[in-house]
């Protein structure tokens, strides 16, 4: 057993009390159809949340006071699952990793719940369609608490399931409608197929451990040096020749299921589907938590991927090519949401690439001011949509900001932290990724992935701006009987948003980058924190350098403001024409290169048909059933029928030749 | 409780059986509710008694316990001899815990002979206990066959419209499989006659001695004698026999129409627990009997469970009818039963018999489930359905959890097998390990859809506006299902300590009889532990 922490009881409380929410709406009104008073919903499911952040603080001030790097609460509760060399606890742990996740899910979940109160204000008035989300809500957090907290892979896996579950619960919370119900399948069978990655990953784990198989992360630590040297052979073509290295392998495995978590290439098609659920449900699940559970397992693993380089190039690739590609996919979509969805994928893509360039703690830092902004973008959107009666497209949209001034200021925040302008937290955490990329030697081409990283960063404060100028500035296109009925929404919704906007703008300074921090004498915080728990990569970049390429994020985002602003702006014309000049293209990047068609056409319909027209009709009921059993049967009773029932023919004469004939062949065996 | 001293095994075994005689001949005059209660009291007593058995088991001790020994026909060795170890235990909780439901289920249900109906259940409730208990293979084989009559009358009696076929189909799949078992059970016995000079059908010694037990005969290998006296034959017979009621894939035809024809309370406990009759034959009987034949017949095994994961799930995909769905999963899971078998260590075992009983619960709840909606509507076809979480949101509630539990989330009891079945087989071959593990994909993708196209979107058939949603009754049946499967879901390990010790046990006796056929014998390369080594020294170098 290796010493992982001081003992505490603490913890189990911080899932346990949204379970406890989640429970009591779930037996009362799933099972026993009564529904509560609503003033008791929002205190029972806003409480728990608020309560599980104020035992957060709690702990993590006791974390605070712990000496030493390797520093960490735990707290085991019983032997969940134990056979053979199978066994995992119960047991949370606590070190400065989870608790940044925890600080965050936490915070901006209970943020995010209050803003529901008001947002779901008027649902399913019904069939108590208000506590079911806030059930469902409540689950969730159980769920991602569970996913940051556990001390071991299979916790982490019951939390990584269980937040999937919530995620296909809340897509399709309206599931009146076919398509979100479609939206929420789809989501958790791609999750699935990610799932399947880990699973494999914890396998190999177990079997390539031997007599030390654990699954939890301090022993996993302390034991992978056994196997960090070995090779394993895979088909010659594969990229890196026919051995790999074993870790590299699981490594591997473990970052497919962190693609259909965090939605990167080639499983990301759930995501802009997701958005199919409540706005707040965007905000919280799809954007600032359950989505950044890949990124926060790749920093878990860390030991891992560090002695998996092939892997760690993967991820850092991965990453990169997704944040271009959903980047390029955000450009075209008029959907306020579609937009923002896309987005986030893109912006896990520069998580990836932080984590896979073995900057594990500029990862979680951009997690950290990401799940600000982008929840404040899908909380204000979310807004935006509720003044609008319910009206997504931005195509009936413009000039939103007359009638909603918080809203837009709020909104503009936001917009100038994922732009990347400092001082607004996504400057500071953006200019460390892409630092990462460019001094990451051990990557090959990892200049190439910081100039796709920069031009990303272009690209997302284009689409940023337009989206803004298409929703705020210029003249309303909605109609006059929607235009008279817009105004802010109500203090619930607006004082989580102000909290974000402040967070969006400040966050940045509790990580702040040495280079800057220097100067005005703040520390990097988050960076101190996290040392002693994930591992530091070692830059070899001067501070020229590192000030030209915070230039060039700068120039960079410039660049696309005033692109966006040429075009929504000032010359509102451009851009039909350049979707008349480039038709074609346009429309492949409107119709998002039609991946989703092309992975129905080449994987579902495939499937589908070869399991009805071949598997079940030919084989199963043709030849298993048809020809082989009743076959069989038939073929019986045509013996039967057709020969034996001359033996019984009622001729004497035939019956004793019969015995005749028998008594020779049994004398002749028994003198042979 | 002193009376229940040494007769508990054979008083909860029989209890059915008795009422069943006693609500045939004594209480024929009476009302139907009258029936109805006494069987329901009866099964809810035999429950109550294997709780017993749950609670007074001891689980450090390995070996059989609550042995009982009666002479029945000496002369050739035949005996009444009952005992259970960790394994039999828990499906024989399993049997005593689904059967009140069943017909707690089926209160309302107006059907032709009533009281035949009920004996047919209580029979047969006799029958899958003492095929669990018994410690005699005659008697286990007498109890095997018998337990096809009532389920064979309740297929056929009081099924769908094509249940003539589809009874006379599962009988005579069966009869096949026990056919060549009865003929290889003779063998042996011969063979234990020959070599202990003494005549037994017993599987193990008597405690405090008498004759040796059969799995203590030496059984020929390959080419050590006659070919029907060796073990890959007498290995073959059985798993015939256990491999077409697991059903594996070729053999699993017969289930789907079985389980479409058959009644509600008839799918239940076909699923739930006639089918862990062929998977528990291989862990009581095949694998310690046979255990070299055994090991060299794994791969082809593992390939065949392999394709019943994926084929099953695959084929369930395209069910149009959601009872032929639930039937075709059945393939799949049971699949996964047996890859865990042949694993043969111990997390593949044991994982496997709680899968059994997780198979049993949430396939059982399911069927439970779509009976509940057929009686509504009486369609099963899954495009007749459509939005019916909202007239029936309890319904769509617990059928969501159940779903779940058969998709195997973390946290609900399916998991938990899943988990260590494919754990136990990765470490044995990881390339059948991984394909295995993509059936969990499968899982989601055809029970999602179903519950999809059922629960969610538009109502659009006015009869599907009008559902009323489950009454008390209902609800509680299926909640008595919810609570064990969060039960093990949450903590498995009181199940899983029980298996400890048998688990181990088997695994031992598998070793030492290996050893000991070994020992007289050339060596034979064990066709698993080759396959395994060899993919193991490729993989890792």
């Amino acid at each position: 057993m290796v010493e992982s922490g001081t003992a505490t009881d603490l913890l189990r409380w911080i899932p346990l009390l949204p379970l406890l929410g989640a429970l009591v709406h779930g037996v009362g009104l799933g099972l026993l159809r009564r529904e509560m008073a609503r003033p008791l919903v929002i205190a029972i499911s806003c409480g728990a949340p608020i309560a599980a952040f104020a035992v957060t603080c709690v702990a993590f001030a006791r974390l605070l006071g712990l000496p030493g790097e390797q520093r960490a609460l735990v707290d085991s509760v019983y032997n969940w699952i134990g056979s053979g060399r199978v066994s995992a606890d119960l047991a949370f742990s606590f070190d400065a990793l989870t608790a940044v996740m925890c600080l965050v899910v936490t915070g901006v979940g209970s943020l995010i719940h209050v803003y529901s109160i008001g947002y779901m204000d008027d649902d399913h008035r019904d069939d108590g369609g208000f506590q079911r989300f806030f059930a469902y809500l409540n689950l969730f957090l159980c769920a991602m608490l569970l996913l940051v907290l556990g001390d071991n892979l299979l916790v982490l896996f019951l939390g990584w399931e269980g937040v999937g579950l919530c995620s296909y619960l809340l897509i399709g919370f309206w599931y009146g409608d076919r398509w979100n119900a479609y939206c929420g399948m789809k989501a958790f069978v791609v999750n699935r197929i990610g799932d399947f990655g880990f699973l494999v990953g914890i396998f190999l784990l177990l079997w390539s451990l031997g007599d030390a198989a654990t699954l939890n992360f301090a022993e996993l630590r302390a034991v992978l040096p056994r196997i960090a040297e070995q090779t394993v052979s895979v088909p010659a073509w594969l990229p890196g020749g026919a051995e790999w290295k074993l870790t590299t392998l699981i490594g591997l495995c473990f970052f497919l299921g962190a693609c259909g978590k965090s939605a990167q290439i080639p499983l990301y098609t759930w995501l802009p589907d997701a958005m199919a659920g409540p706005t707040p449900v965007s905000a919280l699940i799809h954007a600032a938590t359950m989505v950044t559970a890949g990124v926060y397992m790749v920093c878990r693993l860390s030991f891992l991927y560090e002695t998996a380089p092939g892997a760690a190039a993967t991820i850092a690739w991965t990453g990169g090519a997704t944040a271009l590609f959903a980047a390029t996919m955000a450009i075209a979509q008029t959907d306020i949401k579609k937009v923002l969805a896309y987005s986030t994928v893109s912006q896990l893509g520069y998580m990836f690439v932080a984590a896979g360039c073995g900057a594990y703690s500029a990862a979680i830092f951009h997690v950290g001011t990401h799940a600000f902004f982008k929840a404040l973008l899908f909380l204000g959107s979310g807004a935006v949509i509720l003044a609008m009666h319910h009206e997504q497209d931005t195509d009936r949209m413009g000039g939103l900001r007359r009638w909603l001034p918080v809203t837009h200021a709020v909104f503009l925040v936001a917009v100038l932290a994922i732009a990347g302008f400092p001082p607004f937290s996504g400057f500071f955490s953006k200019d460390e990724v892409l630092l990462s990329a460019y001094a990451a030697h051990q990557i090959p081409g990892h200049q190439a992935l910081w100039a796709i990283g920069l031009v990303t960063a272009a690209i997302t404060a284009f689409y940023m701006w337009r989206l803004h100028f298409r929703t705020f500035f210029g003249e309303c296109r909605a109609d006059a009987e929607t235009q008279r009925h817009i105004h802010e929404p109500g203090w619930t919704v607006l004082g989580p948003l102000v909290v974000l906007a402040v967070l969006s703008a400040v966050g940045g300074f509790f990580g702040l980058p040495a280079i800057w921090g220097e100067k005005i004498g703040l520390p990097n915080a988050l960076g101190e924190l996290l040392h002693g728990v994930l591992p530091q990569p070692e830059h070899h970049v001067s501070h020229a350098t590192e000030y030209a390429l915070a230039g060039a994020a700068i120039g960079a985002a410039t660049l696309g403001t005033l692109v966006a602003a040429w075009m929504y702006v000032w010359s509102p014309g451009v851009p039909a024409a350049i979707r008349s000049a480039t038709g074609a293209l346009s429309r492949l990047v409107e119709n998002k290169y039609y991946v989703d068609e092309i992975y129905d056409a080449l994987i579902v319909r495939p499937l589908v048909a070869i399991s009805d027209r071949v598997l079940f009709r030919v084989v199963d009921a043709g030849v298993i059933d048809g020809a082989l059993v009743n076959g069989t049967a038939l073929g019986v009773r045509a013996f039967a029928g057709n020969l034996l029932k001359y033996a019984q023919s009622g001729l004497t004469q035939g019956y004793l030749v019969t015995m005749v004939v028998g008594t020779l062949v049994i004398v002749a065996w028994m003198l042979r | 409780m002193d009376l229940l001293d040494g007769r508990l095994l054979t008083i909860v075994t029989f209890l059915p059986l008795a009422t069943g005689l006693v609500l045939l001949v004594l209480l024929r005059g009476l009302p139907e509710r009258v029936w109805k209660i006494v069987a329901l009291a009866s099964t809810t007593l035999t429950f109550l008694l294997s709780l017993l058995l749950w609670f007074r088991y001891d689980a450090t001790r390995p070996g059989h316990q609550f042995v009982e020994h009666v002479a029945w026909l000496p002369n050739w060795g035949i005996h009444y001899f009952v005992g259970i170890d960790g394994m039999s235990l828990l499906l024989v909780v399993l049997t005593t815990f689904l059967m009140p439901l069943v017909l707690l289920a089926a209160w309302n249900e107006q059907r032709k002979q009533a009281r035949t109906f009920l004996f047919m259940n209580l029979f047969l409730e006799t029958g899958m206990l003492g095929a669990f208990v018994s410690l005699n293979l005659f008697q286990f084989y007498v109890f095997w066959e018998v337990m096809l009559v009532p389920m064979y009358f309740i297929i056929g009696i009081w099924g769908g419209q094509r249940r003539v076929y589809a009874a006379v189909k599962f009988f005579l799949f069966t009869m096949v499989g026990s056919l060549l078992m009865l003929i290889a059970m003779i063998v042996l016995y011969g063979l234990h006659q020959e070599q202990f000079g003494a005549v037994s059908f017993d599987l193990v010694r008597v405690p405090g001695g008498g004759v040796p037990g059969l799995l203590e005969t030496a059984v020929p290998l390959a080419g050590q004698a006659v070919w029907w006296k060796t073990q890959p034959w007498l290995f073959a017979a059985f798993a015939l026999a256990f491999g077409i009621k697991v059903p594996m894939v070729p053999f699993h035809t017969w289930l789907p129409d079985a389980h479409v024809e058959a009644p509600t309370s008839g799918s239940v406990i076909l699923a739930g627990v006639l089918l862990k009759m062929g998977t528990y034959g291989f862990v009581r009987f095949a694998l310690p009997l046979f255990p070299i034949a055994a090991e060299q017949a794994a791969p082809l095994i593992f390939a065949l469970a392999l394709i019943g994961i994926l084929y099953g799930a695959l084929v369930a995909m395209v069910q149009t009818d959601i009872k032929k769905l639930v039937a075709y999963s059945s393939v799949a899971h049971l699949g996964f039963v047996m890859l865990g078998i042949f694993a043969l260590n111990e997390e593949g075992l044991e994982g496997s018999i709680l899968q059994m009983v997780n198979h049993g619960l949430s396939t059982g709840a399911l069927f439970l489930l779509v009976g509940m909606v057929y009686e509504r509507r009486h369609t099963r076809q899954i495009s007749a359905f459509g939005g019916i979480a909202k007239p029936m949101p309890v319904f769509a509630l617990l059928f969501g959890i159940v779903a779940m539990s058969s998709i195997g989330l973390p946290g609900l009891n399916g998991f938990v097998g899943e988990f260590l079945i494919l754990a136990g087989a990765f470490v044995v071959n990881p390339w059948v390990g991984t394909a295995a593990a993509f059936g969990v994909v499968l899982a989601a993708a055809y029970l999602l859809w179903a519950y999809r196209r059922m629960f969610f979107g538009p109502v659009e058939e006015p009869e599907n506006r009008a559902l009323i949603d489950l009454d008390w009754r209902e609800r509680f049946v299926i909640l008595a299902v919810v609570v064990p499967i969060f039960w093990i879901g949450v903590n498995p390990n009181p199940f899983l300590r029980r298996l400890d010790a048998s688990v181990s046990d088997l695994l031992h006796q598998m070793e030492t009889r290996k050893a000991a056929a070994l020992q007289t014998a050339p060596p034979v390369q064990a066709a698993v532990s080759a396959l395994g080594v060899e993919l193991a020294e490729g993989a890792v170098r």
